[in-house]
């Protein structure tokens, strides 16, 4: 963390310190509105940044991560719903869950050789069938979904995730400084410097005496665990999940759009890429509206336009193109 | 026994093909030992079954004692046999120092203590310099001696070369065979090298082996293995040294 | 009770087609530009929705629609290479996958606004009229499209086989240095192999509506269907493709059958792991050197 500070010039320092601060006195002047969109960045950036510690350091492109949001949000809230177990406890065996489907994936694919494309698709066979069979368990509600009850008594209970708009949003900016405070710490640990081999070439790096399969497997690990207390986190913000929304291909390719416009492998790259394109989606629905063009598909082709361009133009992200152009380029001694 | 590596009648088979033959030596500690023959003669192959890249079909490979063969790439590097490759693989993306803290980390968990060992290697190689430069913005020159560096900063008794010469020029060479002295020297390190320059060979190996069609037909000092009447005809010949 | 089992195989078979000819598109692309068409599955519902306004508004039968769709699929397809993919060929996969994913949301889209999120039935004259053979009784739509699949899958092989452009497309896929060493134009013959891919896709696409419904939904499920039946037949495998199609029809026929229609799909990934895991290199795939 410290050298992540360290790494920045002054420029960089100011332009972190502000930013945080802002968020951290935004309710302060936020209308409700805003402060929902805020929220949902700054779930993005957490899950987003959960999603680039495994593709961005360790190179192993997963699109299926929504299968870990999926299970962290229907394990809690099955368990609140059906057993009164609270979310800070339920996301113990959310988790556990969450990190043993990444086990199996992991394992399937790090210890069989299937590698690029074929590890990509089969994180999306994981989630699709993931999805199918939750459509199916009576116990979750199937696809017609699983619902948290409002009660207007357990408002205030924040410990059981019950909470006003600014909770939640405290909540949501806790969670997304820690992912980048981790991801900072991870990336300029040993196993940090082992992904980033892995990443630039597997045969070399095993020359240098790493164990290839392990750092992979922490990966995946780290990542799913992550990512499911992203979604125990979705649960309780939501309140109501359909199996058909939690697990989706959209929503993992939702939830990976913002690391790679911001720049993967990088700490602020996933922040700066949720910072982009949730606002640009806002926008893009007021920009429709205003103009009097009420179909539902406008905005998301403006986002495929958008998205084009960003590839085109900035393939290795915003951050690092905007980093250098600000000035905050890193310093080296 | 003061062997560092010993290989033991090993032999490897590719669908029949015999690529390498029951071959035996030793390397002692602290000598640069040199494996050289022409084409398709099993040097790769039995490079890399030292390696831990293949495991022998016959034959055991034993490093201070410890039994090698058919351990994994890994493995056998965390034991202290460090390789190069022939098409050099630096990590493109990282910095040339990055690239070598990856090698400093394999025995030093602190950041710190990695770097300084890192910067250690590098100043050793004339590449203190290029540190923050990007790995792939190199010359093949400098990615040559970044592949050391990367090799050397795991800290290991032996050092596997794999025609590290090759693409070299003549003073680019000579420069190469100077930094392999004083690592052998200096730093105390065997080395096992593979290679077809011969100018280098003859001026670093205290030791050789000549392998054709995968088997030895020559062992022992330079001077003596090129008056070798086998050698001659079936390699030397061939090529002019 | 045996020809309910014998009539679901049959069922399972003749769909198999359409999805293999659907893979053969994706398998062409992938195996030859070494770009992963994300998008495959949304093209292959803007081709079900042309077919539909072409029956709709002039009473175009769709099997006769298949042939201008595939036309003008092939200039969309040569055309988008020669524009905007040719630059992401050889770029990271995570960097082709989200330019191929923008152009998935915006035809998902455009066909979303245009004909709404309803399901469009196509109410072909003829498709309730079916033949009995023996015990079987088969769907005519289905054999017409069936038919129609394999005419153009036999097409395609013997494009690849006996022309020219076809060989050099081969020897582009097999050693692409060498390919450009000898003088071929590897840009053009990439911008045809996609527009291939995509005319295969447009045929597929226009006989998928004689026997489905256009939904905008369709286009992510079909792409994943496709890289399934891809990977599980072999990567630039052309009959891999056919067969891994047949396998995956009468799978999830099967399985609708058995369980129920809703979870058909998860047979398909559970053969797809498999495969990955036992075969990585697909059922009739060449193992890697």
């Amino acid at each position: 963390m410290i050298s992540l500070w360290r790494d920045m010039n002054g420029r960089g320092q100011v332009a972190v310190a502000l930013a945080f601060l802002v968020l951290l006195f935004a309710p302060v002047a936020a209308t409700r509105y805003l402060l929902s969109v805020l929220t949902l960045i700054l779930y993005f950036v957490y899950v987003g940044q959960a999603w680039n510690l495994m593709m961005g350091y360790a190179g192993q492109l997963s699109l299926g991560h929504a299968l870990y949001v999926g299970l962290g949000g229907y394990i809690s809230a099955a368990l609140w719903v059906h057993f009164g177990i609270g979310p800070w406890l339920g996301v113990v065996p959310s988790v556990a869950i969450a990190a043993a489907f990444g086990a199996a994936i992991g394992w399937l694919g790090f210890r069989f050789g299937i590698e690029g494309v074929y590890f990509s698709l089969l994180t999306i066979a994981f989630a699709e069938f993931t999805r199918i069979g939750f459509d199916h368990i009576g116990f979750v509600g199937g696809a017609g979904g699983l619902f948290i009850p409002y009660e207007e008594s357990r408002l205030g209970e924040w410990w059981n995730l019950r909470g006003s708009q600014v909770f939640f949003y405290y909540l949501a900016f806790g969670m997304a400084v820690l992912a980048v405070l981790l991801t900072a710490l991870l990336a300029r640990s040993r196993l940090g410097y082992q992904w980033l081999a892995i990443r630039e070439d597997e045969t070399a790096a095993r020359a240098l005496g790493i164990d290839v399969f392990r750092a992979k497997m922490k990966a995946v690990l780290i990542s799913s665990s992550m990512t499911a207390v992203g979604g125990v986190f979705y649960a309780f913000y939501y309140n109501s999940l359909f199996p058909a929304q939690l697990f989706d291909m959209s929503r993992s390719i939702e939830l990976i759009l913002g690391p790679i416009v911001g720049g993967t492998g990088t700490v602020f790259g996933p922040v700066i890429g949720a910072f982009v394109l949730t606002p640009l989606g806002e926008i893009l629905i007021a920009v429709t509206e205003k103009a009097g063009i009420n179909a539902p598909g406008a905005k998301a082709i403006f986002f495929g336009l958008i998205l084009m361009a960003i590839i085109y133009l900035v393939p290795t992200g915003v951050w690092p193109w905007l980093s250098q152009r600000l000035g905050f380029a890193r310093r080296r001694s | 026994m003061s062997a560092l590596l010993s290989v033991v009648d090993v032999g490897k088979r590719f669908r029949g093909l015999i690529a390498v033959d029951r071959v035996s030596f030793t390397v002692e500690a602290g000598e640069i030992f040199a494996v050289i023959g022409p084409n398709g003669a099993g040097k790769t192959t039995l490079f890399n079954m030292i390696a831990g890249v293949l495991a022998p079909n016959e034959g055991t490979i034993t490093f201070r004692g410890e039994r090698i063969s058919g351990r994994t790439p890994d493995a056998v590097c965390r034991l202290g046999v460090a390789r190069t490759f022939q098409i050099v693989r630096p990590f493109p993306a990282l910095t040339v120092e990055d690239n070598v803290v990856i090698g400093a980390l394999l025995h030093r968990t602190e950041m710190a203590a990695a770097r300084r060992h890192a910067r250690d290697v590098l100043a050793t190689l004339d590449l203190f310099d290029k540190r923050d430069f990007r790995a792939s913005a190199l010359t093949l020159p400098d990615r040559k001696r970044l592949e050391l560096a990367r090799a050397l900063a795991t800290d290991p008794k032996l050092l596997l070369l794999d025609e590290v010469m090759a693409g070299l020029r003549p003073t680019e060479t000579d420069r190469m065979v100077e930094i392999l002295r004083g690592v052998n020297r200096d730093m105390g390190v065997t080395i096992l090298l593979i290679e077809h320059v011969m100018r280098a060979v003859m001026a670093l190996a205290g030791h050789m082996l000549v392998l054709h069609h995968g088997a030895p037909i020559a062992k022992g000092k330079p001077e003596d293995v090129v008056r070798d009447q086998k050698v001659i005809t079936s390699y030397l010949g061939q090529e002019s040294i | 009770m045996l020809s309910i089992w014998l009539n679901v195989v049959v069922q399972g078979i003749l769909t198999g087609l359409l999805y293999g000819l659907m893979a053969l598109g994706l398998s062409v692309i992938f195996g030859v530009v070494r770009l992963v068409n994300f998008a495959h599955g949304e093209f292959a519902v803007v081709a079900m929705y042309a077919a539909f306004v072409l029956f709709r508004a002039f009473g175009l039968d769709p099997l006769i629609a298949m042939l201008p769709i595939a036309l003008a699929f092939f200039v969309v397809g040569f055309a988008l290479q020669r524009t905007l993919i040719n630059a992401f060929v050889g770029r990271p996969e995570h960097e082709q996958f989200i330019l191929l994913v923008g152009v998935a949301i915006v035809l998902v889209n455009a066909v979303l606004i245009v004909f709404g999120p309803d399901a469009q039935p196509a109410n072909l004259p003829y498709a309730f009229d079916s033949y009995m053979i023996g015990p079987l009784l088969v769907d005519k739509v289905r054999v017409y499209a069936a038919v129609a699949a394999l005419a153009v899958c036999a097409a395609l092989f013997g494009f690849f086989r006996f022309t020219r452009t076809g060989t050099a497309i081969r020897a582009c896929a097999d050693n692409l240095v060498g390919a450009a060493v000898v003088g071929l134009d590897v840009r053009k013959l990439y911008a045809i192999t996609f527009g291939i891919g995509l005319a295969c896709v447009g045929a597929a696409g226009s006989l998928m509506i004689t026997i489905a419904d256009a939904v905008p939904s369709l286009g992510p499920a079909y792409t994943l269907l496709a890289f399934t039946i891809v990977i599980i037949g072999g990567l630039g495998s052309m009959a891999g493709a056919l067969v891994a199609g047949l396998l995956i029809g009468v799978s999830e026929a099967l399985a609708g059958f058995l369980i129920a229609p809703s979870m058909k799909s998860m047979f398909s990934f559970a053969l797809l792991v498999a495969v990955l895991v036992l075969r990585p290199q697909g059922l009739l795939g060449k193992k890697p050197a």
